[in-house]
């Protein structure tokens, strides 16, 4: 019951605090606004190409938002010494940095669904394997939120977590397949592709919208979880010896 | 003998190459006041730290109330509640949401942290500012409201790290007597400041700690017994007359002069101190001597003695550091 308060308000206090907050809402809606109208006018096909740019915005829409906001907020409150009052709480560490990671998570998955939204006004979505996509979104969010708290412990200032968020960032907008297929990348750059967890996710993204995956899905669900699980158990290591030092 | 709720055993902590705790021991009883004692970097937040679990040991052992902090520290943090030396509640919120928000976190259902929170709000005179943001607050205000987020839960232990700093009389006054009343109440308390006299006036034992280790540990009447026959005057001047104290010792050797400010010095001594000859020596040097005054040997005098830091320059660092007021 104790943990469940703490994990509970932890949520509570992030979202209102940080995720409900005027700007990063707008920027929630914005982002994804301005990446669809920007592959859409660029691709020059009309309402043909909405579902084809539906799984690169929505993979993008969740990277973007999740790994930024996590990244900065943690950064903040270690900065301004908050985060010791929840290191100070009676209750695990997993269960802490889950609960301030779920706020993220929640923030990505719901900006993965403003795409979506809109080119339900643009075209067909019947075709769509929801049951695929839904957790495709779910972990993606959680890879990317988890790839946030990476950050936030590698950096003190809030400027480095946004300049580091980018670091791994930008690769993945142009090798993940998002817009490009991997196979039209030189062969050299392809380990680097298959090294990044948005390549899974974006691969069931094409399968569920457009039934073109490349590779099996339960590969791709298995690749992803496993790299929620490194990331989150690299983060937990690197919060004890560098936070708890 | 009540069972201790703190024991410390050889705890050391080293940064780079700084030794920050060099083999620390100590007890504090419960229900006690414990006062830990000692200038900038001497290591009183680092064994706050490793006793609280934002750091861990590189040797020795702590146990708090039977736990072993090193091997279970979330199951101590139960019995704690911690007030750090900065106000480090959320600036965003209110100061009512932050301390439901810290009580939250101890597992505090949401009808009793609001109970508590608005008790805590009126004993600390915050009922008024309860909607505003913690980052309007000035700085007293958020040094109390830090403090009160410190005891939502109603730890059996309270950690209060340098609890005055930066606060005015009144305010300082306020938290000496909200620490009198919990440990009234029973809570046992670690305290650690560089005020003298708040450790004199609120503890029943002292650790004096410097560079990392404790140098003397004792009761404050035990440490008090140490200036018995200590004969102390302050002579204060209208002017400045440089090389004074270097004049005195020479003439009066069994006396020990230290300069008291710009304007004053203060000689002690274990034999009767006659004052006369004493400003007829000063006068005679240039200096207009508007008072002389035998003073009542104080814990700072202890201080002194026992770790051959001077009191004053130890406030001026902590002044220079950013935490005036207090005391």
């Amino acid at each position: 019951m104790t943990a469940w308060i703490v994990f509970w308000n932890i949520l509570l206090k992030d979202v209102r605090t940080y995720y409900l907050k005027p700007p990063n809402l707008s920027w929630g809606l914005i982002f994804p606004l301005a990446w669809t109208g920007m592959f859409f006018i660029r691709s020059g096909a009309g309402r043909d190409s909405v579902l084809e740019l539906l799984p690169g915005v929505m993979a993008l829409s969740v990277l973007f938002g999740t790994t930024s906001l996590l990244a900065v907020t943690v950064t903040f409150e270690k900065k301004g010494r908050s985060f010791e009052r929840l290191l100070l709480a009676p209750i695990p560490l997993e269960l802490l940095m889950l609960a301030k990671t779920s706020g993220a998570i929640l923030f990505g998955i719901a900006n993965a669904f403003v795409p979506v939204v809109l080119a339900a006004f643009l075209t067909d979505l019947s075709g769509v394997a929801w049951a695929l996509l839904v957790p495709a979104v779910v972990l993606i969010a959680v890879s990317s939120a988890f790839l946030g708290l990476f950050i936030a412990v590698s950096v003190k200032e809030v400027f480095e977590a946004q300049a580091f968020s980018n670091f791994f960032r930008f690769p993945m907008l142009f090798l993940c397949g998002l817009f490009f297929p991997i196979a039209q990348l030189p062969m050299w750059l392809r380990p680097v592709s298959y090294a990044l967890p948005l390549t899974y996710g974006a691969d069931v993204l094409h399968a569920s919208v457009h039934q073109r995956g490349q590779m099996p899905l339960w590969l791709n669900f298995t690749v992803l979880m496993a790299f929620c699980a490194a990331l989150f158990a690299v983060s937990l290591r690197n919060i004890r010896r560098k936070w708890i030092a | 003998m009540p069972e201790p709720m703190i024991e410390v055993r050889g705890l050391r902590k080293r940064f780079g190459e700084v030794q920050a705790v060099a083999g620390v021991d100590f007890d504090v009883r419960e229900g006690e006041v414990f006062g830990f004692l000692g200038p900038n970097g001497a290591g009183k937040t680092t064994t706050i730290n490793m006793l609280t679990g934002l750091a861990r040991p590189d040797a020795g052992a702590m146990r708090i109330a039977g736990i072993d902090c090193s091997a279970n520290p979330k199951a101590a943090q139960h019995l704690m509640g911690v007030v750090p030396d900065e106000s480090n509640l959320y600036p965003e919120l209110t100061g009512r949401e932050n301390l439901c928000f810290c009580g939250a976190l101890y597992g505090m259902s949401k009808a009793d942290r609001r109970t508590r929170a608005e008790e805590l709000l009126a004993r600390f005179g915050l009922a008024g500012a309860a909607e505003r943001r913690f980052g309007g607050y000035s700085k007293g205000m958020k040094r109390k409201l830090t403090i009160a987020a410190g005891i939502i839960h109603r730890p059996p232990i309270l950690f209060l790290d340098e609890p005055t700093t930066g606060i005015d009389v009144a305010g300082a006054r306020q938290i000496r007597q909200l620490i009198a009343d919990l440990h009234a109440g029973g809570t046992t308390i670690f305290l650690t400041t560089h005020y003298i006299e708040e450790a004199e006036r609120l503890c029943r034992r002292i650790a004096f700690i410097v560079e990392g280790r404790i140098v003397r540990i004792d009761t404050v009447a035990n440490l008090m017994q140490q200036t018995e026959g200590l004969e102390v005057v302050q002579f204060f001047f209208a002017n400045h007359v440089a090389g004074l104290c270097d004049a005195m010792a020479a003439v009066f050797p069994h006396l020990q002069c230290h300069a008291a400010g710009r304007e004053g010095i203060r000689v002690e001594s274990a034999e009767p101190v006659r004052v006369g000859p004493l400003v007829r020596f000063l006068e005679d040097r240039g200096a207009e001597v508007t008072e002389a005054r035998r003073i009542r040997p104080s814990l700072e005098d202890v201080f002194v003695q026992v770790t051959g830091i001077e009191a004053a320059a130890m406030r001026q660092e902590n002044d220079k550091a950013g935490i005036g007021g207090g005391a």
